[in-house]
């Protein structure tokens, strides 16, 4: 079962390489997209059991991102088809074969139990999501790319070393035989070396935190999220994020349990404050929308490594906003690739009057905004409020103030930059930008995710609830 | 056998220092891959007493074929088609890095000596070593403006890394095979086609002007 789920978008792209035409192509995509969907969701009915080897296995947490990942993809292979559409482009062979296998990648990476194989599962979404970023072959998404490529394969080899560190730890005279198994490591926590323990979190929160652009390492995400195609930009904000995020909490498992859980914890904080610093520093003024939007995922992975930084009841508000900042984040780069679609610039200062030409995106981008910065009654508020709720709790008011304050601040800069762009008529002079988009899919889908957001806000149905407090459970948090 | 390890050992340190001190772009190319060649070596050097398995002979031929040949020769092809040979203007000057070099040493010396290792290494130049490598890799990555020189700055990262992994080289074959998919993985198969590319776009390999996009 988990198996398949891994190999049938691998073996999908692999034959969309031979497939003739696009339109066979995109149909794949969907359809493989579809199947990935109703396996993951049979997993909700009943978890599959682990491999023999206990290399492959699904828990909790495993399952949410698995979900989140499997979700976003059939919204994004959705909207790509009417995406493509409007845009002139040639052959999508590599762009489809490339989404399926990192597609296999990231479901990789929700199930594997084993620090090895996940590093592996980790720079394969890497290597399969630069060819997406690339997907213009212009002279900027060039630049980004190559950033993309050079950065995170600092990062990833930075996270080798601190596999290896935990390697060194799992030896010693009072432990077996090395091992590199998550379930044998966590066994065994009780004797692995501490110092070597302590470097190895470094180097992994380091090396996937440059991945999952936590600053001062998230330079590539704004050049990689702004040159993708928008739905690549809304799986990697809204699905690679998190997988990277997944590499540190497994970690964040190991150290928990053998009483490193503070050493962790102050450094997930200090991490966490500091992307939250640096993107309300870089979302004032911002004048491209989609880099904004990227600023923005800085901003929320902040959060949530903040959030499981917290511990109890914050953990439980990093999971559940995990959830809301992927749907949410993946709306309005789905709205921000049919405003680029229509008025063909990603100038803030030349899109006006998008609530006039474009209504139902004006509207989802707005609605967005709003969400993703966390107005009552969309879920980012609920989630937002409940990390703010148990830092006050814990008595952590220092750092619940400089949350708060941040907060405020990315409000007000994405509020300037969308406020503009939404308002104004049609008598202002602005570039006339084509007619509306008018395939159902461009926006269909982020309609879809706004009553996904919106619905979680109001109500977090039980089953989604027992997940996320098994998830969080697993971490050491309270629910 | 002991000696045999350690001279490898201090080979590699001092390539290190030839990367940081020279300025011809085929030189560092050279020294890069000696090192990783001379450090594919070690997993049959490392066995004690007992013969080589035929895993790890497996791997360190693997590691000579790929950083030994392969590697070289993608990155002096692609010196070749750019057309390039020197490092015109490091950010920080050949003597300056040499020094933060030493200093590298220093620093990696003794933090090994601080870090309690499990299990006795089978040299004490080894974690040294490996810890000079990746802080000298660092600074290729920051002071050099190519992106082929990047790319080497990368590699080194990887030898470092390598050189980590061969604690384990016994127990855990797999570690070594890690690092080895790393450089299948980004070292030079994607990053050459993308060194490639910058060259058809902007006629020249510099990072520097890869300075669009901003903010």
């Amino acid at each position: 079962m988990l198996i398949a789920l891994c190999l049938i978008p691998l073996l999908a792209g692999g034959v969309a390489f031979a497939l003739r035409s696009n339109t066979q192509r995109l149909s794949l995509l969907v359809l493989t997209a579809l199947a990935h969907f109703l396996l993951v969701a049979s997993c909700w009915l009943k978890l599959p059991a682990p491999t023999p080897s206990g290399w492959l296995a699904l828990d909790a947490l495993g399952l949410l991102f698995l979900t989140l990942v499997s979700v976003l993809f059939l919204c994004a292979s959705l909207y790509a088809i009417g995406y493509l559409r409007q845009e002139d482009h040639g052959s999508n062979r590599v762009f489809v074969g490339c989404l399926l296998a990192f597609l296999s990648a990231m479901t990789l990476v929700t199930v594997s139990h084993h620090l090895g194989l996940l590093w592996v599962a980790i720079e394969a979404t890497t290597l399969a999501s630069a060819p997406l970023i690339y997907f213009h072959h212009s002279q900027r998404s060039l630049e980004a790319t190559w950033k993309y490529l050079l950065i995170c394969s600092i990062g990833i080899a930075l996270a080798l070393l601190g596999t290896f560190f935990v390697a060194i730890a799992g030896t010693g005279p009072a432990a077996a035989e090395p091992s590199l198994l998550l379930e044998k490591l966590m066994a065994n926590a009780a004797n692995l070396n501490l110092p070597w323990l302590k470097g190895a979190f470094i180097f992994l929160l380091v090396g996937y935190g440059t991945k999952m652009g936590l600053a001062p390492l998230h330079t590539w995400l704004p050049d990689a999220h702004s040159e993708a195609p928008s739905p690549v930009s809304a799986l990697l904000s809204g699905a690679l994020l998190n997988c990277a995020f997944l590499g540190i909490l497994r970690v964040f498992q190991i150290c928990a349990a053998a009483s490193l859980k503070h050493f962790a914890q102050e450094l997930l904080v200090l991490f966490g404050l500091l992307s939250l610093l640096i993107a309300a520093a870089f979302l004032l003024r911002q004048s491209d929308y989609k880099r904004m939007l990227a600023y923005s995922s800085v901003e929320h992975m902040g959060i949530l490594a903040l959030g499981v930084g917290l511990g109890g009841a914050a953990t439980y508000g990093a999971m559940l906003h995990a959830v809301n900042h992927s749907l949410a984040k993946a709306l309005l780069f789905f709205a921000a690739g049919n405003i680029l679609l229509s008025y063909k610039t990603k100038s803030a200062a030349s899109v006006r009057g998008v609530l006039h030409r474009l209504p139902i995106t004006g509207w989802l981008f707005l609605g967005g905004f709003l969400a993703i910065t966390g107005s009552p009654p969309f879920g980012p508020f609920l989630s937002e409020f409940t990390i703010l709720n148990a830092a006050v709790t814990q008595g952590q008011i220092g750092i619940a103030a400089i949350y708060l304050s941040l907060l405020a601040v990315v409000f007000l800069g994405m509020g300037s930059v969308v406020l503009p762009m939404v308002q104004g008529g049609s008598e202002e002079a602005v570039p006339l930008p084509l007619a509306l988009p008018s395939s159902w899919m461009l926006n269909g889908v982020p309609l879809l995710l706004m009553a996904g957001v919106l619905m979680l806000g109001l109500y977090v149905p039980s089953g989604l609830q027992n997940v996320l407090t098994g998830a969080s459970a697993l971490l050491g948090g309270a629910p | 056998m002991m000696r045999a390890t350690d001279l490898v050992l201090v080979l590699a340190m001092l390539l290190n220092f030839l990367v940081l001190g020279s300025s011809r772009l085929s030189a560092g190319i050279r020294a890069v891959a000696l090192q990783g060649a001379s450090l594919s070596l070690l997993p049959l050097l490392l066995h004690d007493g007992g013969a080589p398995t035929i895993h790890l002979m497996a791997l360190g031929l693997g590691m000579l074929g790929l950083k030994g040949m392969l590697f070289p020769w993608l990155l002096f092809r692609a010196i070749r088609e750019a057309s390039m040979r020197r490092e015109m203007q490091p950010l920080i000057g050949f003597t300056a890095s040499l020094v933060a070099g030493i200093l590298a040493a220093a620093v990696a010396f003794r933090v090994s000596t601080r870090l309690p290792l499990p299990s006795a290494p089978v040299s004490s130049f080894l974690i040294p070593t490996a810890l000079t490598t990746i802080l000298v890799s660092f600074i290729v990555l920051v002071s050099r403006t190519k992106a082929l020189t990047q790319v080497l700055g990368y590699l080194m990262l990887e030898n470092g890394i390598f050189l980590f992994g061969l604690v384990f080289a016994r127990e855990m074959p797999l570690l070594i095979e890690l690092g080895i998919l790393l450089d299948l993985f980004v070292g030079v198969f994607v990053m050459g086609i993308v060194v490639f590319h910058i060259h058809r776009e902007f006629d020249h390999i510099d990072t520097v002007h890869l300075t669009t996009l901003k903010g």
